[in-house]
């Protein structure tokens, strides 16, 4: 066990822990925000760098701080390691011009996008970002493309995070979506609209932080915020069925799997349950879903506040 | 008790003067009055025909604006319906096919949208949610049906006809300015 200190809050984390899940460990507002690590994709992280984070001293025996601002996710914690995320001006700064980085090519196409109220992109932008833009130029295009006859990919909105290609390779057992070319022209291929077969590939729509990837069977269908999210199981003989269906009235619109509060889905899900299983005879409800009270998802919901008192 | 106005006057029952009695000075005086009435600037106006100017503020019937070359504003992003503390507007967006360009502006559209003028509150929320500069409240009256339904306002009633363009520069300039123009 080492200890760290993040943000002057300490806490004992075992060795080889990075950052990120150290501060997750404590919680609350001194967490970096994560656009590309994700918990249960190995490999994932060190893409998108808005978790960048100052070292103020390495470890107990080598007191000098780190040279440069560290990528919270991929740096291992060490004895005595002390770190500055939200205490620091030059960290705020240099993530606030992270997200500029990220939103450059980035249509802000918010108002159409299925992904919006529960976009991680959206959330960073609107605690991290600018309200201007300074990008003149024109932002590079895409046509969208259908990857198999459920997932919609706009690679307008892609931020290059690779954590559908992680999916991809850790879930499914063949390789059937990757990133083709380089630096700007970069672009996720799934070898030439070769639709996935896998059962488990439409957790890549989960596992998108952004609206790159989305569900065909919900495209435009409603917005996450008109919709009531229930937790609910089903016997499914391929994933363990825990998932979260969006009703709008009775009818469902939608099924998730369900994610935590840093939006990473606690099971995988099978792509039976995502898009075949949308009869409310199919689901056993367990209840109201949990949604954080200041998330737009939450507007105009009355069930948390219980019977009025008269 | 000290009097409010000044105006109250003390009732006696004293027995009135044969001038009095007789009534007619009284009702002369009121009818110089009424008559006075006559020649005196009228302090209303005939409706329908001579109309009021409203205060540029003024929050009336909305207009799902068309843009410069006649597509629909309105992407039925929902952020209106979201923002309306009276729950009055409800949608159900559509994709754009290929042929519709020139229908809508984006690639989503509003299919159905409707506002209930009887829950509406004329707050103007919806006016400042809305991302696209779609919906705006205007100096146009609501005007009294007799049944409940046709106060339901559909997309008929709501998107200005190509040819009968609604003027809303004044609320735009107002509400945005030049720096937000999208």
């Amino acid at each position: 066990m080492v200890k760290v200190k993040i943000d002057g809050f300490e806490t004992e984390v075992p060795e080889g822990t990075s950052i990120l899940n150290a501060a997750r460990q404590i919680g609350g507002d001194l967490v970096p925000p994560a656009m590309c690590y994700y918990t249960k994709l190995k490999g994932s992280g060190g893409k998108c760098r808005t978790c960048m984070v100052r070292v103020a001293q390495s470890s107990e025996k080598d007191q000098r701080p780190m040279p440069k601002l560290v990528a919270s996710c991929s740096t291992p914690v060490q004895d005595g390691m002390v770190v500055e995320n939200i205490t620091n001006p030059a960290v705020l700064e240099a993530r606030k011009a992270v997200v500029e980085f990220l939103l450059i090519n980035h249509p802000l196409d918010c108002p159409i996008c299925d992904q919006a109220g529960e976009c991680d992109l959206q959330n960073l932008a609107f605690e991290h970002g600018t309200s201007k833009t300074r990008y003149e130029e024109e932002r590079r295009t895409y046509d969208k493309i259908d990857i198999g006859p459920n997932i919609q990919l706009h690679m307008d909105r892609c931020i290059l995070c690779y954590r559908c290609v992680y999916t991809a390779d850790q879930l499914t057992d063949k390789r059937v979506h990757g990133v083709l070319n380089r630096g700007d022209a970069s672009e996720i291929g799934t070898y030439i609209q070769n639709s996935i077969e896998n059962d488990f590939s439409g957790n890549v729509i989960d596992v998108c932080p952004v609206g790159a990837l989305t569900d065909k069977t919900f495209r435009f269908k409603s917005r996450v915020w008109f919709l009531n999210p229930f937790d609910a199981y089903r016997n499914c003989p391929t994933c363990s069925g825990k998932v979260v269906v969006w009703k709008f009235g009775e009818a469902i619109y939608r099924v998730t799997g369900r994610k935590d509060q840093y939006g990473e889905v606690e099971e995988f899900i099978c792509n039976t349950c995502r898009f075949e299983k949308k009869a409310p005879e199919d689901w056993t409800i367990e209840g109201p879903r949990a949604i954080d009270r200041h998330s737009v998802i939450s507007q105009n919901h009355y069930e948390g506040f219980g019977d009025l008192k008269i | 008790m000290a009097s409010l106005t000044n105006r109250s006057k003390v009732v006696v029952n004293k027995k009135m003067t044969f001038w009095e009695r007789l009534y007619l000075p009284a009702i002369f005086g009121g009818m110089a009055i009424t008559l006075k009435h006559f020649f005196r600037k009228s302090n209303t106006v005939r409706y329908p025909e001579v109309k009021r100017p409203f205060s540029p503020v003024y929050r009336g019937l909305h207009v799902l604006k068309r843009d410069d070359k006649g597509a629909e504003r309105c992407t039925a992003c929902g952020l209106c319906a979201v923002a309306c503390p009276a729950e009055a507007i409800t949608m159900t967006a559509a994709e754009r096919k290929k042929d519709e360009k020139h229908l809508y502006r984006e690639e989503k559209y509003a299919a159905v949208y409707e506002i209930n003028m009887l829950r509406c509150i004329f707050c103007g929320l919806c006016e400042e949610a809305c991302p696209k500069e779609a919906i705006f409240l205007t100096d146009r009256l609501v005007p009294t049906e007799l049944e409940r339904e046709d106060f339901i306002y559909g997309k008929d009633k709501l998107v200005e006809l190509l040819d009968q363009r609604i003027d809303v520069s004044k609320r735009q300039v107002k509400t945005y300015g030049e720096d937000l123009k999208i």
